[in-house]
């Protein structure tokens, strides 16, 4: 990387987007360091999955500022940011139902590698695209059912195709909106396990409502609230703050 | 084609390439392909008939069965390429094999500018833009008959004998030789592509647009060189029959023809290189056989059919075939077709 030490992995500044009179997102200014895990968190509506969609360039800002690397990306679209190293995973799966997660993770190393206008060789042919896809899915543990179609994986194995897919794009930042999202507890482990071991150098921020998975696997902590950004700190910091009590834990957690 | 897991699997690349190989029942096919020459030669300018339209079927399918993009419009390509190759040939130029170059290259020249509009857009906008471009390219040429002789039909069309040997004769062998031939050259050519990273990208297309742009890929791009080949090829369908009849009506651009070879597709099963040739030649032959019946009201048993596909069989002839294949008791008498012929990795082998 050659981006100057201290240029965060991903900034904004004075993000603004409003639906109609409803202002989803309000000023926002964040700026994540390279390689710190991130939990972005709030009550339902805040806003979260709309600042993702910002950042990736799905819904265009009506005011502010997107960098990456100290790269101003506002202006591109969400191929040319992917292209770049911001990559993101949905909250609901979004995956190619026929293919089975061979070819779609080998599909996004194609892509990656610039070789999907390639129309004359068979994809069988680029060794080091297919083994590149298959390790990736060997290390979410998707080996196993990698000829399956992708529809007929039990659905925390396609939670994990989706982290899959991002991966073999070669993220620097990593935008994981509910990760384990609609899946069971004693399963979501494996999940947070393969999070977890993400490289280092990948910046991750995951939107996550499991307050006990977010103190555990987050080094910092954003809250959001009605678009805004509330506050921004460690977990330690984060589980002391009372207005944080007061709007997102409730009386609950006290 | 979910076979090659029950085989057991080896590794991510013997497992991609056994999905590329040829299989035992493909082999079969194309040699049936040549059984009219013995068993029907009196219908071999209906079989000559069959693989053209079977190649604009396998046109439609590279569009439509891969990468989801609908068309009802798709004659306007074909017909571009019947009347390039008939206007070429009247106007001095009968040499059938650069005529057919050429036809295809101007049909793919008009596809590749039709699809800046059409990488726009998805779905129901599709189906009326192809619509209307169909419509609107039938009136040109109804309109223009100084040109393509309106609606009586270019006249004057006279081909060379093929590569100076083969006159297309009354019995339409060379005719059925020229056709079969320009399919399976073009169905290769297709099988490769399918086969291909370009093509695993289409298939992403037609499975999740969204998707492929959160994993970096740009659509439009694919879809722009996709449409083009499929116009191209689509235009060499057109221009077989042109160069085998030696005339050229107003009916290869008609909405009809647009309408029929999508109802081949869909009867045949989309998105299996195979559904469009199987659905060319189910209804054609149906067609030759119930006009013969009962000329006025051919179109009803076709209906029928196309109903009862559609009710029962919701991936085509192909998709039903494919599932029964894959059942316990069919995987035990017919799996051997869907397997490479035991002789054919020994020679094919080393990569």
């Amino acid at each position: 990387m050659n981006t100057p030490a201290g240029t965060p992995a991903l900034s904004t500044s004075g993000l603004n987007k409003r639906f109609g009179s409803l202002v989803v997102a309000n000023e926002i200014g964040i700026a994540l360091p390279q390689g710190v895990r991130y939990a972005l968190i709030g009550p339902n509506g805040a806003g979260k999955t709309t600042l993702i969609n910002l950042m990736t360039g799905m819904l265009q800002p009506d005011g502010g500022h997107i960098l990456l690397g100290g790269e101003d990306i506002t202006a591109l679209g969400p191929e040319q940011r992917v292209s770049r190293g911001l990559v993101r995973t949905f909250q609901i799966n979004s995956l190619f139902p026929h293919l089975n997660p061979l070819e779609a993770v080998t599909l996004a190393v194609c892509e990656r590698e610039k070789i999907s206008r390639v129309w004359w060789r068979t994809t069988a042919g680029y060794r080091a695209a297919v083994d590149e896809a298959y390790d990736i899915l060997k290390s979410l543990l998707l080996a196993p059912v990698c000829t399956r179609e992708t529809r007929e994986l039990a659905y925390g194995q396609q939670r994990l195709l989706e982290i899959a897919l991002a991966l073999a794009t070669r993220p620097k930042v990593l935008l994981l909106d509910e990760p384990a999202a609609g899946v069971p507890r004693d399963e979501s482990t494996e999940l947070f396990t393969a999070i977890n071991s993400l490289s280092k150098d990948i910046t991750v921020l995951f939107i996550e409502h499991d307050m006990e998975l977010v103190f555990r696997l987050a080094s910092r902590i954003i809250v959001m609230v009605s678009g805004g950004i509330l506050l921004e700190g460690t977990p330690d910091e984060i589980s002391a703050d009372p207005r944080v009590r007061e709007v997102y834990l409730g009386g609950a957690h006290g | 084609m979910s076979t090659a897991s029950a085989s057991g699997f080896a590794g991510p690349q013997q497992y991609l390439e056994q999905q590329a190989r040829w299989r035992t029942v493909e082999i079969v096919f194309w040699l049936c392909t040549l059984l009219p020459f013995v068993v029907a030669p009196n219908y071999l300018q209906l079989a000559s008939q069959i693989a053209i339209t079977a190649l604009f079927a396998l046109s439609l399918d590279l569009i439509l069965g891969y990468a989801g993009i609908v068309s009802l419009g798709h004659a306007a390509f074909f017909g571009f390429g019947a009347y390039t190759a008939g206007l070429l040939s009247k106007h001095g130029w009968g040499e059938p094999l650069t005529g057919l170059l050429l036809s295809g290259l101007a049909a793919g020249l008009l596809g590749y500018a039709v699809s800046f509009i059409i990488a726009r857009f998805r779905h129901l906008a599709l189906i009326m833009i192809t619509l209307g471009f169909g419509l609107l390219l039938l009136e040109l040429a109804n309109s223009a008959s100084g040109l393509t002789g309106g609606a009586d039909g270019l006249q004057g069309v006279k081909m060379w004998p093929l590569l100076g040997l083969f006159k297309f004769d009354l019995w339409g062998v060379t005719a059925y030789w020229y056709s079969l031939i320009a399919l399976f050259v073009l169905f290769l050519v297709s099988r490769r592509l399918i086969n291909s990273p370009f093509g695993l990208s289409l298939r992403g297309i037609r499975e999740n647009a969204v998707r492929m742009r959160a994993i970096g890929a740009e659509s439009r791009p694919h879809i722009r060189t996709i449409y083009t080949i499929s116009a191209a090829i689509a235009g060499v369908a057109g221009a077989i029959l042109t160069q085998t009849t030696e005339t050229v009506s107003l009916g290869v651009l008609s909405f009809e023809r647009s309408a029929d070879v999508l109802v081949m597709l869909i009867l045949g099963g989309a998105g299996r290189l195979y559904g469009g040739l199987i659905g060319a030649i189910i209804f054609m032959i149906a067609r030759d056989w119930f006009s013969g019946v009962n000329p006025q009201y051919w179109y009803l048993p076709i209906g029928v059919l196309l109903i009862a596909v559609v009710l029962f069989l919701p991936n085509g002839i192909l998709g039903g075939v494919s599932q029964l294949v894959n059942t316990e008791r069919g995987q035990r008498w017919f799996g051997w077709l869907t397997l490479p012929p035991a002789w054919l990795p020994s020679w094919r082998r080393g990569a």
